[in-house]
């Protein structure tokens, strides 16, 4: 690209002497672990893929990524694309921080690092909430007990051994049928959590008759499923950890980064190049949020 | 600050821009394109019962490729892959073209999984579990 402009045409790049790829070694090789690393995280979710088209249903995002905070339910992509404008925005003051370092401007590196490591701790929060938000939560799920062939409803989290969102029971009679035979715990657990406007206090619904919450129960859980895929937790959890557990390595990097501007050793130093190497790692994650992005919430 | 630092292992300099105009040109089109993936997803979220499943699968095409294009622009100009020399840029992406043979072989197989599943299914089916539970 523009480098073609300033470098001639005739250099000898492989008669030793000077570095064949025009970077310094631990440039280079910062680009070849984040290759091997787009490997790992690629084989991550080429691998959900597979068992994902193997199934014959599987989560609707949109069912699954609902919620955020303060909102119960029916908002889905919102919680999402801002943790995606979170990192988006956290990519351009590390770049900001890569630039300020090239002019060894110390004040401006100092001031982007910090946006760029509060950026990484904002997303890490949201992430945080969204998993427990999702541990935590209570779905209705229609359950066989193999021993009598008979159905109850439980409520069920999003775990990495139970998956809530299997295809819909549409059958009013057949969910009646099952609340019918539930234990009294699960549907007073179903209705304290349920979400929307109707809100129940759950000792008022322990002096309740097993009639009486079953009557409750029909009239205001309306949406009851089958167990699902058990792969989906296991995947989701695996992989946005894995890329969680990745931004949280890039924060501590990038505060070592600024804590050693403030001592002033890249000006010691003569140039700033590690924040750029940094930069590399913090970009990489954001690349891979991308595509997590595009894996788990938008497809 | 017209001279750019760099470690002394380099030879040439690539001429960095003196301005961010670059960076928050790249920061709009990254957002702008992440705008349009959120619209492909709301009109997914919106009508994806009343549309016929090809359009939905090309509707996730289009939003695969927005992604690769978002992917482009973080590489190129943030990492700033795109002013390296062309050895180096080489070196990182044509082993990268694997991924080509492993999203169609996988998926692929994965589809294959799924159609001797099918073939293989018990005929009792979720619908018909209706006929059980009854109260006690």
């Amino acid at each position: 690209m523009a480098t073609a402009a300033v470098i001639p045409a005739n250099v000898r790049w492989w008669n030793g002497g000077k570095s064949p790829f025009n970077a310094s070694y631990g440039k280079v090789m910062m680009w070849y672990f984040l290759m091997s690393d787009a490997f790992t995280f690629g084989a991550f979710l080429i691998s959900y893929g597979t068992i994902r088209f193997s199934q014959t249903s599987w989560p609707d995002p949109n069912v699954v990524f609902q919620s955020a905070p303060g909102i119960h339910g029916g908002a889905p992509l919102v919680f999402v694309s801002i943790m995606t404008f979170i990192l988006i925005f956290s990519s351009v003051t590390m770049v900001l921080a890569v630039h300020e370092g090239h002019h060894m401007n110390k004040k401006g590196v100092e001031k982007y690092m910090w946006l760029t490591v509060i950026g990484g701790l904002m997303f890490l929060g949201c992430q945080a909430w969204e998993w427990h938000h999702l541990l935590t939560g209570s779905n209705a799920v229609l359950v066989n007990n193999p021993l009598t062939n008979t159905f109850s409803i439980e409520s069920w989290a999003q775990t990495t051994t139970k998956n809530p969102w299997g295809p819909a029971i549409q059958d009013a009679t057949q969910i009646k049928a099952a609340f019918a035979n539930s234990k009294m715990e699960n549907i007073i657990e179903l209705l304290t959590n349920l979400h929307g406007s109707t809100h129940f206090n759950e000792d008022q619904l322990n002096k309740l008759s097993k009639p009486e919450l079953i009557d409750l129960a029909v009239k205001n859980i309306h949406h009851v499923s089958t167990p699902g895929a058990i792969a989906f937790g296991g995947y989701f959890y695996g992989i946005t950890g894995f890329h969680g557990f990745h931004v949280l390595s890039g924060v501590v990097i990038n505060i070592v980064l600024l804590i050693k501007t403030k001592l002033g050793h890249f000006d010691q130093r003569g140039h700033y190049e590690m924040i750029e190497k940094g930069g590399l790692y913090w970009h990489f994650v954001d690349l891979v949020w991308v595509f997590v992005f595009l894996c788990f919430y938008l497809v | 600050m017209s001279q750019v630092k760099t470690s002394p292992e380099v030879t040439y300099n690539a001429p960095h821009s003196e301005g961010t105009g670059r960076i928050w040109k790249t920061f709009w089109v990254l957002s702008a394109l992440t705008v349009v993936e959120l619209g492909l997803g709301y009109f997914l979220f919106l009508k994806g019962t009343s549309i016929s499943p090809s359009l939905i699968l090309t509707t996730k095409i289009v939003i695969g490729i927005l992604t690769l294009l978002k992917a482009y622009y973080i590489v190129s100009v943030f990492m700033h892959l795109g002013d390296e020399v062309r050895n180096l840029i080489m070196t990182i992406t044509v082993p990268l073209v694997l991924f080509v043979w492993f999203v169609i072989a996988f998926l692929w197989d994965g589809d294959s999984w799924k159609n001797m599943r099918k073939d293989n299914a018990a005929p009792t089916k979720i619908e018909q579990h209706s006929v059980s539970a009854p109260a006690h």
